[in-house]
């Protein structure tokens, strides 16, 4: 399942739609090392957070897609940063595990 | 293939460049063609060392050495230093600031990760006197 497919089932709103990639996963967390140093490649991250530096983690994680949760807004510099990045970048009013709950569904 | 030394300097002034040194090696480390998990490995690495750079010293300077043997990756500042190094490495441990914390910062993850993710991990450190971080990654 590609991130532009998975935003489609999981109904976000696209923020940046990044380069395409595949999503094997699923990681929700907001503290930044923490979800560095152990989400999973190609993942879908969940987050609240909303700062530039989900952008540089998401980089470092090897993310496919970044999707913020709760309707958080991105940050300006975020949404500038994404798209230089080509991180695919989402947001959704669902909260963290509403949103993990049907990434689940849509990966089984 | 011949010995490659990259060299950055870690901006301490803002947090909408940090990062940037770690953004960069990355993508040197995959042109060069370094297997996908080394460059992970690196990243993390390089990643925790820039964010203590700047988040507890005003900036740093970082140095990558790649050999076909291994990943050198050196990250120096001159700040106050680690007072209690043993601590520090343990997780959860953090003297980030609550500003820095707000970001989703001081999870107290960054030595763990940084000894998780190399293979040997070596620190200097003494009070004033600044931090000098030593990763190797085998290759």
């Amino acid at each position: 399942m590609t991130n532009a497919e998975a935003a489609r089932r999981l109904g976000l709103d696209c923020l940046c739609p990044g380069e395409e990639r595949e999503v094997s996963g699923g990681y929700a967390g907001d503290l930044l090392s923490w979800v560095m140093g152990r989400a999973g490649r190609d993942c879908a991250w969940i987050t609240i957070m909303s700062n530039v530096n989900v952008a540089a983690v998401a980089v470092m994680a090897e993310a496919s897609m970044v999707i913020l949760a709760e309707g958080v807004k991105p940050d300006p510099e975020l949404l500038r940063r994404a798209e230089l990045e080509g991180i695919a970048l989402y947001s959704s009013p669902l909260n963290a595990y509403e949103l993990s709950w049907r990434l689940h569904e849509a990966l089984l | 293939m011949p010995e490659v030394r990259l060299s950055y300097d870690i901006d301490g002034d803002d947090f909408s460049s940090a990062g940037e040194a770690s953004v960069a090696m990355k993508k040197a480390l995959r042109q060069m063609g370094i297997e996908p998990e080394t460059i992970r490995r690196c990243s993390v690495c390089m990643y925790e060392g820039e964010m203590n750079a700047v988040i507890h010293a005003g900036g740093g300077r970082a140095e990558v050495l790649v050999s076909p043997e291994r990943i050198k990756i050196t990250i120096e500042d001159d700040g106050p230093g680690i007072a209690d190094v043993e601590a520090a490495m343990r997780e959860g441990y953090s003297t980030a600031p609550p500003r820095v914390r707000e970001l989703g910062f001081g999870a107290g993850m960054g030595l763990p990760n940084m000894k998780r993710c190399s293979d040997e991990l070596d620190i200097e450190t003494a009070a004033g006197r600044g931090t000098k971080i030593t990763m190797i990654v085998r290759l």
